[in-house]
Parts: C-alpha cells; sequence; structure tokens
C-alpha cells in the first residue's frame, strides 16, 4: 500500500493539482473568514441593538432574540439549501460560492453575537454608569470602555468557533462549492488513491486552522491585558 | 438663590418600595454638605438620582436656576456636564493608564484640547499625591491610590458640583487619611461637594451643612454643631449617641 501511495505522489502532487488544491483551501479560508467576519459585526450590531432601553425598542429586541435562538438550532446544511433555494426563488444571481458566504455569515452572526453577548455581560454594571455619569453615550461606553475589556472573553470561543467552522464549510461542498472536501472528491473520483488524496486533504485542513488557533491565541495576548492597547 | 436646589424628591428602585420620599435640600456655592445616617437611608441613592443614573419619580431638582428633566437626554447631558460624582468602590477603568483615566473624558467627550487637559490631568494627579503613577494600570495601585485617581479624574471634568459616594468605606483604615487629605485640599479651595461619609469625625470638620437621613427622608438638617452636639429630633439624637459611644 506504501509503494503504491509512494509510486502514485508524483502524479497527484503535480502543478495543475497543487494549484487546485490551492485554490479549494482559499476557497474554504475565505468563505470562513469573510462569513465569520461579517458576521462578527452584525453579531456587535444585534447586542448593541438588544442592550437598548424602552419599549419603542421592545419588537426590534424580541426579533433579534427569535433570530439568535433560531438561527443557534439549525444544522448548517439546512441553513445551505435554505439560501440556495431562498435566492433562487427570488429571482437574484448569487454564485453557490456567494450561497455559501451568506450561509456561514448568518449562522456566525447568531453564535458570535451570543459571545459578545457574554463578554460585554462579564464587564461590571458599574462601568457602565461610571461612563454614563461622565457623558459618555452607549457607544462610546462600548467602544472606550467595554469592548477593550471583555475581548479577554469573547477572543477564545470567537477564534474555537471560527477554526470548527473551517471544518464545517465541508459541508458546502454539498451544494457543488470548490472547497477543500469537494476538491478532494473531485481528485479521488479521478482514480488517484483516495488515502493519498484525502490524506492530503487533512493536512491542509490543518495548515488552514492550526495558525488561526495561533493567531488567536496571539491576539488574546495582544488584546486582553492592560497595557497592551 | 441656592445653587442646587432639591425639592420633594422621591426614587424607587422598585415601582412599590420608595428608597427616598420627599427629600428636600439645598445647597449653596461653595458649601459642603455631608450625607449621614444608617446604612440604606438613601444617601448613596441620593447621589445616583442626581447623576441620572436612577430616575426619580417625583419631585425636582434644580441646578443653578435650571430644572433637570431627567428623561430629557441632553437636560442629563448638561447635569453630568456640570456635576461629577467618585464611587465607593473607585469604578476606574481597568483597561486606561491613570493618565487615560484621568483624561479620556475631557479629550474623547468634552473635546478640549489633548496637550492641555494631558498638563492639567498631570497637575491634578501631582496634587493627589500620585505624580509618579501617570502610566501605572489600576491594578497595580492600592485602594487609596485608586481612589484618588478617581477624584483627580473627576475633578478633570472642572465640575462645579463634586458628589463623593462613602470614598473611604472600601479602605484599608491606614489608606482613609491620604483620601480624606485631598479632600480637605479641595474643601479649602471652595470646591462645592455633596459628601456621603460615614467617617464623622472628618464629617464635622469639613462641613458646612450635615444632612441626616433616615429610610428615605431627611431627618434633620443644620450645621455639623447642631447634628452632632444638640440635634433636634429624636431619630438624630440616637443616630448621633450610636454613633458617639465608640
Amino acid at each position: 500500500m506504501l509503494e503504491r501511495l509512494i509510486s502514485e505522489a508524483p502524479r497527484f502532487f503535480n502543478y495543475y493539482n497543487t494549484v487546485f488544491l490551492l485554490q479549494a483551501m482559499g476557497n474554504t479560508l475565505l468563505m470562513t473568514v469573510i462569513g465569520c467576519g461579517v458576521g462578527f459585526i452584525l453579531g456587535f450590531i444585534i447586542v448593541y441593538l438588544r442592550r437598548s432601553e424602552g419599549l419603542a425598542w421592545l419588537p426590534v429586541r424580541m426579533v433579534l432574540i427569535a433570530y439568535v435562538e433560531t438561527f443557534r438550532r439549525i444544522p448548517f446544511l439546512v441553513i445551505l439549501f435554505i439560501v440556495l433555494f431562498g435566492v433562487q426563488g427570488i429571482g437574484i444571481q448569487v454564485s453557490l460560492f456567494g450561497v455559501a458566504m451568506i450561509s456561514i455569515a448568518i449562522i456566525a452572526t447568531a453564535f458570535i453575537s451570543e459571545i459578545i453577548r457574554a463578554g460585554f455581560d462579564s464587564i461590571h454594571q458599574t462601568q457602565w454608569d461610571t461612563a454614563s455619569a461622565m457623558n459618555f453615550n452607549r457607544l462610546q461606553t462600548l467602544w472606550y470602555v467595554v469592548l477593550p475589556q471583555s475581548w479577554k472573553v469573547i477572543l477564545p470561543p470567537a477564534f474555537a468557533f471560527m477554526v470548527m467552522f473551517i471544518k464545517d464549510t465541508a459541508l458546502a461542498s454539498q451544494l457543488g462549492v470548490v472547497e477543500l472536501t469537494f476538491a478532494g472528491k473531485i481528485l479521488a473520483n479521478r482514480g488517484i488513491s483516495a488515502i493519498l488524496v484525502y490524506g492530503t486533504i487533512l493536512a491542509l485542513y490543518f495548515a488552514l486552522s492550526y495558525p488561526l488557533t495561533r493567531l488567536g491565541a496571539w491576539m488574546e495576548k495582544r488584546f486582553a491585558s492592560p497595557g497592551n492597547h | 438663590m441656592p445653587h442646587l436646589e432639591i425639592t420633594d424628591l422621591s426614587a424607587a428602585y422598585e415601582a412599590d418600595a420608595k428608597v427616598l420620599k420627599d427629600v428636600n435640600m439645598t445647597v449653596d456655592k461653595g458649601e459642603i454638605v455631608s450625607l449621614i445616617g444608617p446604612s440604606g437611608s438613601g444617601k448613596s441613592t441620593l447621589l445616583r438620582v442626581l447623576m441620572g443614573l436612577l430616575r426619580p419619580v417625583g419631585g425636582q431638582v434644580v441646578l443653578d436656576g435650571d430644572a433637570i428633566d431627567y428623561t430629557s437626554k441632553s437636560s442629563l447631558r448638561h447635569v453630568r456636564d456640570r456635576c461629577a460624582i467618585v464611587f465607593q468602590q473607585y469604578n476606574l477603568f481597568q483597561n486606561m493608564n491613570v493618565m487615560r483615566n484621568v483624561s479620556i473624558a475631557p479629550i474623547k467627550i468634552k473635546g478640549w484640547d489633548k496637550k492641555t487637559v494631558e498638563a492639567e490631568a498631570a497637575d491634578l494627579l501631582a496634587k493627589v499625591g500620585l505624580a509618579d503613577k501617570h502610566k501605572a494600570y489600576p491594578d497595580e495601585l492600592s485602594g487609596g491610590q485608586q481612589q484618588r485617581v478617581a477624584i483627580a479624574r473627576a475633578l478633570a471634568l472642572k465640575p462645579e458640583v463634586l458628589l463623593l459616594d462613602e470614598v473611604t468605606s472600601a479602605l484599608d483604615p491606614e489608606l482613609v487619611n491620604e483620601v480624606l487629605d485631598a479632600i480637605r485640599v479641595l474643601a479649602s479651595e471652595g470646591m462645592t461637594m455633596i459628601i456621603v461619609s460615614h467617617e464623622m469625625a472628618f464629617v464635622r470638620e469639613v462641613s458646612s451643612k450635615v444632612v441626616m437621613m433616615d429610610e428615605g427622608t431627611v431627618v434633620e438638617a443644620g450645621p455639623p454643631a447642631q447634628i452632632f452636639d444638640a440635634p433636634k429630633t429624636r431619630r438624630a439624637q440616637e443616630f448621633v449617641s450610636k454613633i458617639l459611644r465608640h
């Protein structure tokens, strides 16, 4: 078996397959990073709006809570299909890659907003009161006082979520998005040993997620201790 | 005309339980008014209401002739522009060093010139004895040092009225005096202050007026000599005799 793998390796790692795999790897990374990036921004907005006060904002708060609670509970694959058939139903032209990215953003928004909410909740009410007594408005309080202190609570689970999602993007292969898993399937179908192909795919997933984990740890160190921001 | 006039002020954390009941009080410019009374009598709540951290349910607060509408954002901004509060637990921003704690609101919120603010902040920090701590973070400071930073931070906003909410209660006994000394300096400079304190000797020394509160109401108000030596009401007599016993 080992001999077979060694004899197949030069044929497998030719220029075209390598470029093909790297592109697929890029797609996986891009989907995850953009989806989670959008999720982070929208998640922040959701938390901000959920902290609004007054009866007038109650409907908005309820819709947002319903969104978060619903989309944290639907499997990613189902969301993918809903988005796919949804955009087709409305008649908008969106590439499969776009569909996958929108789906990731939808789920990431729901999950990351909960992570950010936990981060903000970890900051004692007295910090908010002190800032209001000094005439900080809510956004200024968040930006100058609360967010810098909540990174240490937000960053570890946020990066864990993103690294986990790198793996989950494999489900987008069901739609035909050429990401790492789908690329592996194509190459395996060409008759290259599945062990060689998926072994390589495994290594590439690791090559994607390990630096992300390291980046998370670095950012945590960089942002989460006073004196560094 | 008094600088600050509080009329029939009421407040409640929950709808059916008032923690302030028809409080009346005046504070003149340059006056130091101390609020005393047992825990839970509404002293700290009164300061929170004045700063708009708890919305009153009745009554009126007039600052320099303007009635404050605590439901209006601009009115709130106005009162917070002119009054500053120092809390029992210091509440320094943990993510900022001492200099930034003191200078952030004047620079970012008031929009004052950064260089001028930082020079003034340095003066204030020197005044409270922390000239060498500009770069320190709150968790590197003792409680007394943190509280003095909090006082400098409040002063950097150039308030007309300074509210001090039990600023020495959380401190170790040996650190209390360093904070009280900082307040003595302010008193000598004519700062208008409302002080909530359990340090009776200090209250007696610096106050121009002492207001005794109990169960959300004002029991008796008058000069320190009256409240401590010859209180007129029975409740004040009881309270004073209890504190003077030890």
